[in-house]
């Protein structure tokens, strides 16, 4: 079916008189008819039969429908892409992107149909793609016509200039999701999830992304910042507030002393080196019982409190817990989960968007500057008198603060940690936000922490066939984008402002 | 007006058994324009990044004088201090710009140490405080009066990977030119230029010495460049000093001559080589 070049050969081009365009048109459903019945022929025997083992019989089912479902996709999905090439883009534009928008409504209406699930998502997935191939047909169209940036960089280019507009709309939406009507727990539930990754993807993205240092185990930090906030919090009784920045700073010290012997190696080596730390972290975590409990792990974390106001439903005597307040000062409510996990909600989108204003303040800042130039050339910077060694060190450290902040939520939103949350997997699904989003990118983690995460969650309908469709889309990403969706560098001054400059 | 900016005694370099600088001494001195000059393997970009900081040597001195009075003692310094503290900014043969950054981002990345000072090591600079902002003016502003002397004001915004090849060696020279050195080294800075490009080179270098005062190091195959825009020149040949003097003496230098044309001194002069060189055969 993807046949076809990535650049679209303008074999067939829109005829100009209307015969033959229909002796055009009857050829391409002709192909595509024929590519159907092979694939009949091929279904038949491998997809229309099973055999069932009932006891000492063996049986033989049918299972047509879906499988002359799956051959209707592929007769289809041809003569759509045959379409392309023909030139009516536009066309198989509308139809896959109809097809493609009606599932999820679906879903979000709850009037999607019950049965033969992962077929749909099937179908969804190859409308889907269909459509975003007819759009990039038309983006390589009008790049064609102006411009010297490839549809994907001019694509990556225009989000990331809109994201001026974007980031309002998102951040407006992220902080009025826990009040829309169907924001219920699970919902909730996610978000923060998705959250607290964003947030990792944009720490981490200040060491890979602009730093350029690859750090497999970035995980370390975020079990640091947990643990000694777990522990801290414990030992001394610190409400959830007061032991946050100290988690940031003991993390961020142990991004300076792990970074301070690996970050004379480069490129390869400095990841493994790095992967070694993250395991090391782990293994420490898992055998020190005095301190961390070992396998254990540490229980009852102190829940963050509202202004010292707990969200309980019996709170102990003399303490108002939040629901009491609410319901005396404002309105009326009783107590629920929710309202815990909404506040945990809020907390992380604060800590994730000071993340983010970090970030973009320091973009403007020399040592962000000195971080890109490293990531290029770090003989060049020696020569211009950069010290590459305390440069790299405030990379790492950054990254590991917001890493340990993140770890110290993490820690106080599951009351219970242990060193099993802090394996390997967590770490290459980080650095796989930062690295899918396009490296550098602030939007483009955040599109990526939700496909990532909001992603398998979504998927989770499919059930078994949950983790082929993730594959398949990381597949597809990396197809169109292989530097990452958004990776398009803006430079961070100009000398003449972008309206300026000749189109 | 003749004071030594940079003294090299004795300088030694060896990689494993071989040799590749032995014994070299020389002086560049304040305000003028020193070439190195010297054969394939000769021995000057080890010279150079020893001079620099890229090499430690192990035998000899190399200490630049600033016009404060205060002594460097290169030898003793790590790289990148060489060009923060002692102000010796270079070039590279092969150019080593920033290539997927923009040509002013370049220009800014080179005034990094005094950008970082305004900032208050970035702590100040998060809040957006006036300090920093006057800095970073005054940095764009440096920037574009280089910018503009090497004819690359209207690409400022262009990514320097999609220069051209001339351009890009002038703007390595304009970034060593915003950190303010004392002393400018150029490893081969007409390599690869057109005739019409290598004039404007010469130009620019005669320029950076009249007008900036400072003291260029050069490296330079080159002979046209050579001879007519330095003040003194030295001859390096298998790792050892031929020569030692201004262009005229340089050129007539019989050993100089049989380093670049070989022993057998009754060979016929490739008229080009006869010409740079100024020899009559």
């Amino acid at each position: 079916m993807s046949s076809t070049s990535a650049a679209p050969p303008p074999a067939v081009m829109p005829p100009a008189t209307a015969q033959p365009r229909r002796a055009a048109l009857a050829l391409i459903v002709k192909d595509a008819l024929v590519i159907g019945a092979i694939a009949l022929a091929l279904a038949i025997p491998l997809v229309g039969f099973k055999t069932v083992d009932r006891g000492s019989t063996t049986l033989l089912e049918t299972r047509f429908g879906p499988m002359l479902c799956g051959v209707s996709v592929i007769a289809l999905g041809r003569l759509a892409f045959s379409l392309i090439n023909a030139g009516y883009t536009r066309t198989v534009f509308t139809v896959a992107a109809t097809l493609a928008s009606a599932w999820p409504l679906a879903v979000i209406l709850g009037a999607a149909p019950k049965g033969w699930l992962p077929l749909a998502w099937m179908s969804w997935l190859v409308a889907l793609s269909l459509a975003l191939r007819a759009a990039y047909v038309v983006w390589s169209e009008r790049a064609a016509a102006g411009g010297n940036l490839a549809p994907g960089e001019r694509m990556a280019a225009t989000v990331q200039r809109l994201s001026a507009f974007i980031a309002p709309v998102l951040i407006a939406f992220a902080v009025a999701m826990p009040m829309l009507p169907l924001a219920d727990q699970r919902w909730v539930d996610l978000g923060i999830l998705v959250l607290t990754y964003i947030m990792l993807g944009w720490g981490l993205n200040v060491v890979v992304g602009l730093a350029g240092l690859l750090d497999l185990g970035y995980v370390a930090f975020y079990a640091v910042g947990a643990y000694s906030f777990a522990i801290f919090a414990k030992t001394f009784a610190l409400n959830f507030w007061e032991a946050l920045p100290i988690a940031g700073l003991l993390a961020a010290t142990f991004g300076v002393l792990l970074g301070f012997p690996v970050l004379r190696l480069r490129g390869d080596y400095l990841a493994i080196v790095t992967l070694g730390f993250g395991e090391i972290v782990r293994v420490v975590l898992l055998n020190w019982s005095d301190l961390s409990n070992g396998p254990k792990g540490i229980g009852d974390i102190p829940r963050p409190s509202f202004f010292g106001m707990p969200f309980s439903a019996a709170p102990p005597a003399g303490v108002t817990s939040f629901h009491q307040w609410f319901s005396q000062h404002l309105w009326e409510v009783s107590f629920s989960p929710i309202q815990r996990a909404i506040y945990l909600y809020y907390i992380i989108l604060a800590l994730a968007l000071l993340t983010n204003w970090f970030t973009l303040r320091i973009r403007k800042l020399p040592i962000s500057l000195a971080w890109e130039a490293l990531r290029e050339d770090e003989i060049a910077c020696r020569a211009l008198g950069i010290n590459p060694t305390s440069t790299k060190l405030t990379a790492f450290a950054i990254g590991a603060m917001f890493g340990g902040f993140a770890g110290a939520f993490f820690a106080t939103r599951q009351g219970f940690i242990s060193p099993e949350s802090f394996n390997f997997m967590e770490s290459a699904i980080i650095l796989a936000i930062v690295v899918l989003g396009g490296m550098g990118t602030q939007i483009g983690v955040v599109i990526a922490a939700i496909l990532l995460i909001g992603g398998p969650e979504w998927f989770r309908d499919l059930e078994s066939y949950r983790m082929l469709a993730f594959g398949a889309l990381m597949v597809l990403i990396m197809i169109w984008r292989p530097r990452g969706l958004l990776a398009f560098r803006e430079p961070t001054l100009r000398l003449k402002p972008v309206s300026a400059k000749s189109p | 007006m003749t004071a030594a900016l940079l003294t090299v005694e004795h300088l030694t370099m060896r990689f494993g058994g071989l040799v590749a600088v032995d014994d070299v001494s020389f002086t560049a001195i304040d305000r003028q324009i020193t070439a190195l000059i010297g054969p394939n393997g000769a021995g000057k970009t080890t010279v150079f990044n020893c001079v620099t900081g890229f090499y430690r040597p192990r035998v000899g001195r190399l200490a630049l004088r600033a016009a404060d009075g205060h002594e460097f003692l290169l030898e003793r310094m790590d790289g990148f201090r060489i060009a923060q503290q002692a102000r010796i900014a270079r070039t590279f043969q092969n150019i080593r710009l920033f290539p997927r950054m923009s040509v002013l981002e370049n220009l800014m990345v080179a005034q990094h140490n005094r950008l970082m000072r305004a900032s208050g090591y970035t702590l100040v600079g998060l809040f957006g405080l006036g300090v920093y902002r006057r800095a970073r003016e005054a940095a764009l502003e440096r920037a574009r009066y280089w910018l503009d002397r090497v004819h690359l004001l209207d690409r400022a915004d262009d990514e320097a990977g999609n220069l051209p090849y001339g351009a890009q060696r002038r703007l390595e020279i304009a970034r060593a030119m915003c950190t303010e050195p004392v002393l400018l080294c150029l490893d081969e800075p007409a390599a690869g230029l057109n005739a019409r490009e290598s004039s404007e080179l010469n130009e620019l270098i005669l320029f950076i010495r009249d007008a900036h005062q400072i003291g260029v190091l050069l490296i330079e195959h080159d002979m046209s460049v050579v001879m007519k825009i330095s003040d003194h020149i030295v001859v390096l040949d298998h790792g050892r000093k031929l020569a030692d003097g201004n262009p005229a003496a340089v050129r007539s230098d019989p050993s100089v001559i049989r380093a670049y044309l070989g022993e057998e001194e009754d060979e016929e002069l490739p008229a080009e080589v006869a010409r740079d060189l100024g020899v009559r055969s």
